[in-house]
């Protein structure tokens, strides 16, 4: 899904003005919450902040440099939330954005635990509750504008358009030399629609290291595709063998018989 | 008939046999207690009444499941080698392990319709096929699995009510014996494959493509175990002797597959290249040791030799091999993603409140079914 929607996120341009998350709360209808600040040096990703943007000091040419990260949930190509559910709430649209749907959510969390960026959250407080992510704006997308928050971003920090175009102006842009050489979401977990760019080493700035660049999905799915017909195989196995013993037993029985006369 | 308050007696009413003791009242008013805490937790949602978070989405409720869902294996384990297998010495003791699967399902199916946050969506898997989840497996089978099971314990049932059933029931128990046989392979082995997604996040220890054959492997061995303890402690209670030779059988096949899975899950860890893992000084590596030596590798030593024709020896085996799968899984759901997540998570106590209100009224439920129906002695 090359083609698909997507959004380069040039750390080296952001100026931290937090537009991006106030645009993601007036758009999508989420409460501010005092106790979750969705800015600052220690925002509370929740379910009421569907993007943060973290304040980071970090190190660059012996100097202490600040940086800003934005936060949210990544678009993976092939997310593992979405082969995690077990009623299809979750789906990869063809645009790019991973959208949840609240009816058909059993509430089994499964997504919160298979993501590898760790971004579905719930809403404890409800009795009631559904699982809660950024949806990519996908509904603005639907109708051919774009995200919220990249609308909001007065820097160009935040640039939307197909992947596959921002992956080659992310790789002109790493040409110059001043950035860190590599595109994070390029590769994890088997690409992402987020792509980050960044002048200091992504893991200086809380990026997940660990990320796995394997599609997540394929490992579960070459599991369940043997499944069906080991389990059929294994019925017809039981079967043939229960009868086999049966006989087996029953002639030998009757051998037994057979002597005793 | 002794009569001697509502804290002890030992009556039948209408055919049914009632006994109540000390040990027993302590039990119904846990019962009671998991009644009102789970009418608490249905009103308050999970934020009140748990210690879960955004951080630990899953917590004492999925380790539970996962883990009773394995010493339940008694049920297809005791199936198979009883019914497919038609081992003749355990056919006396088949339905032992039936029981056990059946009481420990309904444990996890109730423990479960609480755990999910939409239990007023607990139909959608039905309805909205997610089929690429190994959860949606889980669910499924489980629930064709569960079907199965009431008809097994209907041939039970139908010997003491409902006489004329007994025929039908009858002939549908041989297709339900090959069902109940194969299909928990099928969820047993699903329900590690649920970690399969968790790779990067589960501590390599545990994480490995191998997983649903590792939780296969135990919850098959955990069925026999589960079986022997509980041959020795009906024994005790209820004076109902199973042949030590049998017993010692048992505990020897389950130690058998505990040998090759102790074998096959080194060799893994050697192709996963993490055996030097185990120099590490993370408090994982106790964890893991405490499971694989002392919980498995022991057990199966001990079934084999003298001591595995002994009670105590079985007993032992029995406790240590359970505990090793109980530990597996809690190192699974726990020990092993604690890196990952960076921050702590216990239970809160509506949460053991309702794990242990629900194990009381399971143990109830037990008691009455071998003091009422034909568990123990069977003629075959």
């Amino acid at each position: 899904m090359n083609g698909s929607n997507a959004v380069l996120v040039d750390l080296t341009q952001c100026v931290g003005c937090g537009s991006c998350t106030v645009a993601c709360k007036l758009w999508n209808g989420k409460p501010y919450d005092k106790g979750a600040p969705a800015t600052g040096l220690h925002p509370v990703a929740d379910h009421s902040n569907w993007t943060t943007l973290t304040q980071r000091k970090a190190e660059k040419d012996g100097a202490p440099a600040w940086r800003f990260v934005k936060a949210q949930c990544m678009h993976c190509e092939e997310p593992a939330c979405v082969s995690s559910c077990m009623s299809k709430a979750m789906r990869k649209t063809e645009q790019g954005p991973v959208v949840y749907r609240p009816d058909l959510c059993a509430g089994c969390r499964y997504c919160m635990m298979a993501c590898p960026f760790e971004v579905p959250k719930y809403e404890w407080g409800k009795v009631i509750p559904s699982v809660s992510k950024c949806q990519m704006c996908s509904t603005r997308l639907a109708h051919g504008r774009s995200p919220a928050c990249t609308d909001a971003c007065p820097t160009g920090a935040l640039r939307f358009g197909r992947r596959q175009e921002l992956l080659g102006i992310a790789h002109d842009k790493l040409k110059t030399g001043r950035y860190v050489n590599k595109v994070y979401g390029e590769r994890e977990a088997g690409g992402t629609s987020w792509l980050y760019i960044s002048d200091i080493p992504f893991g200086q700035l809380g990026f997940k290291a660990n990320v796995t660049s394997e599609s997540l999905p394929a490992i579960a799915e070459h599991y369940m595709r043997k499944t069906p017909a080991l389990l059929l195989g294994g019925a017809a196995l039981f079967m043939g063998l229960s009868k086999l013993i049966q006989r087996k037993k029953a002639v030998a029985a009757a051998e037994e018989g057979k002597r005793e006369q | 008939m002794n009569n001697s308050g509502i804290l002890q007696f030992d009556t039948t009413w209408g055919g049914w046999r009632l006994r109540m003791t000390p040990f027993r009242a302590v039990l119904a008013g846990m019962a009671g207690l998991f009644v009102l805490l789970a009418a608490f937790r249905l009103l308050t949602g999970l934020g009140a009444s748990t210690n879960l978070s955004d951080q630990w989405p899953w917590g004492l409720w999925i380790g539970v499941d996962l883990t009773a869902v394995a010493l339940a294996g008694a049920g297809y384990s005791m199936c198979v080698m009883s019914h497919v297998l038609h081992i003749d010495d355990f056919h006396g003791i088949s339905r032992r392990g039936m029981l056990i699967s059946l009481l420990g399902y309904v444990f996890v199916l109730l423990t479960l319709i609480l755990e999910i946050g939409r239990w007023d969506n607990a139909y959608t898997p039905f309805l909205s096929w997610g089929h690429a989840s190994p959860l949606f497996e889980v669910v499924i089978a489980v629930s064709i699995y569960m079907a199965i099971q009431v008809v097994e314990f209907s041939e039970v049932a139908t010997e003491k009510i409902f006489h004329s059933a007994n025929r039908y029931v009858q002939l549908l128990l041989p297709a339900a014996f090959i069902i109940g046989a194969i299909l928990p392979f099928g969820h047993q082995a699903s329900l590690g494959a649920i970690y399969l997604l968790m790779k990067g996040r589960l501590h390599p220890l545990w994480w490995s493509d191998m997983l649903p054959w590792f939780f296969l492997a135990t919850s098959f061995y955990a069925g026999p175990a589960m079986v022997v303890l509980e041959a020795i402690g009906s024994a005790k209670c209820f004076g109902q002797e199973v042949e030590m030779r049998i017993l010692t059988r048992l505990a020897r096949i389950a130690a058998a597959i505990m040998g090759v899975y102790f074998v096959a899950k080194l060799l893994d860890l050697a192709r996963l290249g993490q055996l030097q893992g185990l120099g590490a000084g993370s408090f994982e590596v106790p964890m893991f040791l405490g499971e694989m030596v002392i919980c498995t590798a022991l057990p199966a030593a001990l079934a084999f030799s003298p001591w595995g024709k002994t009670k105590k020896g079985l007993f032992i085996f029995s406790l240590l091999s359970i505990a090793g799968v109980v530990l597996n899984r809690v190192n699974v759901v726990f020990t092993g993603m604690y890196r990952a997540i960076g921050s702590g998570y216990s239970p809160s106590l509506v949460e053991w409140g309702i794990t242990l209100g629900l194990l009381a009224a399971v143990i109830l439920a037990y008691l009455f079914v071998v003091e009422n129906f034909n568990i123990f002695n069977r003629q075959h």
